[in-house]
């Protein structure tokens, strides 16, 4: 019975909850959070890195006691954030190139170490800097175990530059370069990678997905990072409404239908092995999901609905609720 | 100033770029009308008295409650809640039990002997209520509070009206309708039991009443020819149901049969079992589904072992039985008599075919009009006679206590209104919060708690309370699945989710604010508002 009154309304669903004792609240809701990425920045309206980068960094934030370092990649998260001489950073923030982001923050965390500090390392990327351009220097980062906690925010493509595909780019998105033309309209099948997978293999301490679609979720796994030494991962899905073509007020449906039809499963990782996933709530189909966005447009054009192409997708939806035990959670 | 670890320039900040600018549409806060409070005829905040329940804070829900409606307790119990048919619950799983928490609050307050907040001071104008059921009383109460020196004069010997000779006692206790009953009294409510009131314009002369408000009822039984060997053996329900009240129960026999289909008529069941009847028979001209009764009526009737013959007609009584004959639909699905009959054995045989206002009592004053056989009121409850008011079933209305009780609030403000010399203000209509303003995603699985049930099989022997009350930890539980429709509950979820940081938020109780220097309008936060209190406007210009 007294297991039941802790249910209020929204549990633990939203942000905050007036009856939740404090720590059970979402850094999120709290007048303290540090707002590591502050007001008047340039991204689009209704941008999803940007939500996830404040979500991530005030949580890591919260974490260190603000004993933080972030070092980030080129792409919209940087351009958007620090237009000379302006910076939306609340936090010690360092940039240096597209692709170095993994090494540059490997060498302030051997920096820190040898002064003795206990300031620890976030280093943060887009999709295009972490998984194509980056990936070396990541693998690097991985392979020699460096105390860096690296958090990909994955919009699905180059999105800085005019939304080119990258490695990241599910099938059948339209983008710049993966053009709705043809036999083989938007991106193809077979292409592309899994980060996160890979991030495992190198068998470091702590991988981990998370969404902007589940805020609690998000900081459970930054705190969990963060509590934990050597090379970490976290890969979160922030769409993006100018690049796949949702409205700006959708961009936490968007994220929740990618979680919900299984397209992004939610899963915790230590050394190689999952050992935690986020079930589905509410199992939804993926064409949901498509139909919010126009990078899908081709496979609905004209009122018909392109049933084979689709189902391929569900396909691999469905085999990520499958490997990853997504129904269930166990 | 000290600087943050590693910083040593001072560099702008992105807080001078006002990128609010950019903003064609901006959230708005709104509070809309939930859909139990729009459907209250009480008039309740349901959404508001459920939001302290919440917070375990009984008292303030129970204050919240009775600034509305002064019956919580009563209405708990025998309200048919209209406000659970409408709940935005019921499309996520089932309606939220509001009456069974505003059962609990109002069994908690008597039981905590809370009393009602005290009057105003003292207006010096007297009013005169006539008639104690739940409409009088309803205004008595409101008209009290205002400070009105109040008058109540009832024909019966105690007050209460339907609420005690109509509804049995196994659905409402009498223990706790005097409970509410006398906490309206003990406001300075002056109460004059057993005084019929024969002339108005004359008792409000006679008493110096600036003004009077009128809810007598409607207790005239409607009758039908019915050819019967011993007419004796007819008896009208609300009668019946009076009478026993009174501890004067007719005999009626092993066997009788109701004629009817409403609430009345299973009352008129339910109480003919416990009297001691071994059968009980409703008798219905229409079919099952066309049964004005309220189905849990139905079906606690019918585990109490009531019986029911839909579509026949009664045409005679005799000796020991009924002679009714069998009606049938015909293809456009209008009721058509078929001339076949059979016969129900039966001792006797109630009427529950609805019941007329006694209007002689108002018929006469000047200016009073007579519409289908009630009073007719306008949008102020007023009569055709300047300064009388009249409101519960002897007006045009559907008739129930929480109409009544609605109508006695609505009757008082504007009475109050009318004493001064002035017009009551409408309250500034609010926009209902319908299902599709919120965001179902955010509220977490609750099944609908159940009230305990005495067993049927005891129940048909007594006139205990059939229904009981929720446990404290199921009432909260139940006030928690409130879904707070329309209304801000501080959830922080706009706050949480601006990839602007342009919602502030103010505090506990505060709520919050829109930074309009940096909302860029994306919407997140309207969308991602569990209850819908945001809305999306567009900037002028
Ligand atoms: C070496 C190098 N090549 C190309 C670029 C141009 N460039 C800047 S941002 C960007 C794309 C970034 O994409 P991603 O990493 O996915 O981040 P997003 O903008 O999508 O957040 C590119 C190609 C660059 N700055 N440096
Ligand atoms: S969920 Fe709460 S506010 Fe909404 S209709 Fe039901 S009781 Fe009223
Ligand atoms: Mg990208």
């Amino acid at each position: 019975m007294s297991q039941r009154i802790k249910f209020y309304q929204t549990g633990t669903l939203t942000a905050g909850n007036r009856l939740l004792d404090p720590e059970t609240r979402a850094v999120q809701s709290s007048v303290d959070r540090s707002n590591a990425l502050t007001s008047g920045h340039r991204a689009c309206q209704g941008c999803g890195e940007a939500l996830g980068a404040r979500w991530v960094l005030d949580a890591a934030m919260r974490a260190t006691g603000g004993q933080l370092v972030v070092v980030n990649a080129t792409g919209c998260l940087e351009v958007f954030t620090t237009p000379y001489p302006e910076s939306s950073w609340q936090v010690p923030w360092l940039h240096s190139l597209f692709a170095n982001a993994a090494s540059v923050a490997t060498g302030v965390a051997a920096a820190m170490r040898s002064k003795g500090s206990a300031v620890r390392v976030v280093a943060q990327g887009g999709d295009g800097g972490t998984m194509d351009i980056g990936f070396g220097a990541l693998s690097g980062m991985f392979e020699r175990n460096d105390d860096v906690l690296y958090v990909c925010y994955d919009n699905e493509a180059y999105m800085n530059t005019g939304v080119q595909r990258s490695s990241a780019t599910p099938p059948l998105a339209r983008t710049a370069t993966t053009p709705a033309l043809g036999p083989e309209p938007g991106n193809e099948f077979g292409h592309g990678k899994n980060a996160p997978l890979i991030a495992m293999a190198h068998g470091i301490p702590y991988v981990a997905t998370a969404s902007v679609a589940d805020l609690h979720d998000l900081e459970d796994k930054v705190e969990a990072a963060m509590k934990v030494h050597g090379a970490r991962y976290l890969h979160v899905h922030v769409p993006c409404p100018l690049g796949w073509g949702s409205a700006s007020d959708d961009t936490i449906k968007v994220a929740r239908l990618a979680v919900q039809c299984g397209l992004f499963p939610l899963f915790e990782a230590e050394h190689g092995e999952v050992v935690r996933r986020t079930p589905i709530r509410q199992r939804q189909p993926v064409e949901a999901y498509l139909r919010l966005q126009r990078r899908f447009d081709h496979l609905f054009a004209g009122g018909r609905v392109d049933v084979e192409r689709i189902a391929r997708l569900q396909a691999i939806a469905d085999r990520n609720i499958e490997r990853f035990r997504l129904l269930t959670g166990d | 100033m000290d600087k943050p670890f590693a910083i040593t320039l001072d560099l702008g900040s992105s807080r001078a770029n006002h990128t609010g600018s950019w903003r064609s549409r901006r959230p708005e806060y709104v509070d809309r009308l939930p859909p139990c409070n729009h459907a209250c005829p009480a008039g309740e905040d349901v959404q508001r008295w459920l939001y302290h329940a919440e917070e375990g804070d009984y008292r303030a829900a129970w204050q919240a409650l009775v600034e509305d409606n002064p019956f919580p307790a009563v209405m708990g119990r025998a309200c048919y809640h209209p406000c659970e048919t409408s709940c935005n619950r019921a499309k996520i799983d089932e309606p939220v039990s509001i009456h069974a928490v505003e059962r609990f609050l109002g069994d908690l307050a008597i039981r905590e002997k809370w009393p009602l907040s005290a009057p105003l001071p003292p207006t010096g104008k007297r009013v005169l209520v006539i008639g104690s059921g739940p409409s009088g009383l309803s205004a008595a109460y409101h008209l009290a509070r205002m400070g009105h020196a109040v008058t109540v004069r009832e024909a019966m010997p105690l007050a209460g009206g339907m609420m005690r000779y109509g509804i049995p006692r196994y659905r409402l206790p009498r223990d706790v309708l005097d409970a509410e009953v006398a906490r309206i009294f003990d406001l300075g409510v002056h109460f004059e039991p057993g005084v019929r009131v024969d002339d108005v314009a004359t008792s409000v002369a006679e008493g110096g009443f600036a003004a009077c408000f009128a809810a007598i009822g409607a207790h005239l039984a409607n009758r039908v020819e019915i050819p019967a060997r011993d007419a004796a053996r007819i008896f009208d329900a609300v009668d019946l149901l009076q009478r026993v009240e009174q501890g004067e129960a007719p005999r009626l026999g092993r066997r009788v049969a109701i004629y009817g289909g409403g609430d009345t008529a299973f009352d008129a069941a339910r109480t003919v079992k416990r009297l001691g009847a071994e059968e009980a028979c409703i008798v219905y001209r229409r079919t099952q589904a066309a049964m004005p009764a309220h189905a849990f009526e139905v079906a606690e009737a019918a585990e109490e072992g009531v019986t029911m013959r839909w579509l026949r007609t009664i045409k005679r009584f005799d000796e020991d039985r009924i002679v009714v004959e069998r009606m049938e639909l015909d293809e456009a699905g209008r009721l058509k008599a078929t001339g076949e009959v059979e016969t129900i054995e039966a001792d006797a045989l109630v009427l529950a075919l609805g019941q007329n206002v006694d209007l002689s009592v108002l018929e006469k004053v000047d200016g009073v009009r007579v519409v289908d056989r009630v009073i007719e009121v306008d949008d102020r409850m007023m009569t055709g006679h300047p300064g009388l008011f009249a409101g519960g079933d002897m007006v045009p209305s559907e008739r129930s206590i929480a109409i009544a009780v609605g109508h006695g609030k609505a009757a008082a403000r504007h009475l109050d209104a009318y004493v001064r010399g002035e017009k009551a203000k409408a309250p500034p209509p609010r926009e209902v919060a319908t299902f599709e303003t919120l965001n179902p995603w955010y509220y977490t699985e609750a099944d609908r708690t159940s009230q305990p049930a005495a067993d049927p099989v005891r129940r048909r022997a007594t006139f205990d309370e059939v229904n009981g009350g929720l446990t404290a930890d199921d009432a909260l539980f139940e006030a928690r699945r409130c879904l707070s429709c329309g209304n801000c509950f501080e959830c922080d979820n706009c706050y949480g989710v601006c990839p602007d940081n342009a919602v502030i938020k103010l505090g506990p109780g505060k709520r919050f604010r829109i930074d309009l220097d940096f909302c860029k309008g994306c919407g997140l936060c309207v969308a991602e508002c569990p209850c819908g209190a945001i809305r999306m406007v567009p900037e002028d210009g």
